[in-house]
């Protein structure tokens, strides 16, 4: 597999390390001289110095083959967009994939169509928010594509909806209840199911109805 | 008629200020304070701090009420991402976008983004004005 990678930080450098290990064919690019230097010597011919949002800097570097994926690893948001485009729609370059770095920028690689992403700040809430038992919703996983996302949270006896039955709440629009797990075992959520406290319930719904769901499962 | 002019440099305040002029309702980003000053004493308009990029800072601005929008920092990419953001997102059919490497410029002029290169601009300006000398003997080019 050929493999271009722009950014030689410590993601950029850290994969493009992984993957000629792993026997594939690498090249590198970075912008910074000092960092370039210092790549160059563990990585020789394999880095490139040069401005990875520069059409002739990303064509030295085999764009044009293409390459089979690229990956965007710069630590700026504006740059890996832009690489990513270049690549997908002058290139064709089959996958690409970007590193958001500040996650307020997601809606904008989303609404260009660059997908997949990764994003290391949120990949860390998403695991603070599981680990930390205060905060009520637990985001578990996000369908980019479908613009919807699978949440958990839990009911405790305070709760408006500990007690009652799932067809007699009135669920936000654009929200389902999935599953309730108690005692470590999980059952499919449907009308007659009996919320109790101690409950984890997974839900379904569009993001943005967080808080629409909270006030129905979680506080009056 | 509203404009919002993203990035208020030398070139974003001359352009914020012609508008202004002109008589549109002018609203600045800049994400730093001072360049409030490029504006001259009695600004009319809007003046926002916070950075393109920043979809609250955008509304804040006025976006959503633009007819027109300039994206001037002196970022090529900066300017590439919230020109997109302004045509795809708030619906805004009059973005036009600073983009100084002519390549990129050309990438995104051939994907529906209006992007006005300097640089071009420049290199034809200059050229002109070597062939306007009329030195005896220089080579001619025919129009």
């Amino acid at each position: 597999m050929y493999v271009l990678i722009a950014g030689g930080g410590k993601v950029g450098a850290n994969v493009a390390r992984t993957l000629i290990r792993a026997g594939h064919e690498v090249t590198l690019i970075e912008q910074n001289a000092a960092r370039f230097a210092r790549l160059e010597e563990e990585f020789e011919h394999q880095v490139q110095h040069g401005d990875a949002t520069e059409l002739h800097i990303l064509e030295r570097a085999g764009i044009a083959r293409p390459p089979d994926i690229v990956l965007a690893l710069t630590g700026d948001d504006e740059d890996n967009v832009v690489i990513s485009q270049i690549a997908q729609e002058r290139y064709g370059v089959p996958k690409v994939i970007a590193r958001v770095n500040d996650p307020r920028n997601q809606a904008h690689f989303d609404l260009m169509g660059i997908s997949p992403t990764i994003c290391a700040v949120s990949s860390v809430m998403a695991l603070v928010e599981h680990e930390v038992p205060e905060h009520e919703l637990i985001h578990l996983l996000e369908l980019r594509k479908e613009n919807l996302e699978i949440v958990e949270v839990q009911i405790d006896k305070n709760s408006p909806s500990a007690g009652k039955r799932v067809e007699s709440l009135t669920m936000p629009e654009g929200a389902r209840l999935i599953s309730v797990m108690r005692n470590g075992r999980a059952e499919i959520a449907v009308g007659s199911t009996e919320l109790q406290p101690g409950d984890q319930v997974l839900a379904i719904l569009e993001p943005g109805k967080e808080d629409e769901l909270k006030r129905v499962l979680l506080k009056a | 008629m509203n404009a919002l002019v993203i990035g208020c440099g030398r070139v974003g305040s001359s352009i914020a200020r012609q508008l202004a002029e002109e008589g549109w309702d002018v609203s600045v980003v800049d994400e730093n304070e001072e360049s409030l000053a490029r504006l001259g004493d009695r600004w009319p308009g809007r003046f926002v701090v916070g950075h393109g990029m920043d979809v609250e800072v955008l509304r804040e601005a006025g976006i959503e009420e633009a007819e027109a929008v300039v994206v001037a920092t002196d970022g090529d990419n900066t300017n590439i991402v919230i020109g997109q953001v302004a045509q795809k997102r708030f619906d805004i059919s009059c973005v036009v976008v600073r983009v100084l490497d002519p390549a990129r410029a050309d990438f995104y002029a051939e994907r529906g983004l209006r992007t006005v290169c300097p640089t071009k601009t420049a290199i034809n300006v200059l050229t002109d004005a070597v062939r306007a000398c009329e030195i005896p003997g220089m080579p001619r080019v025919e129009a």
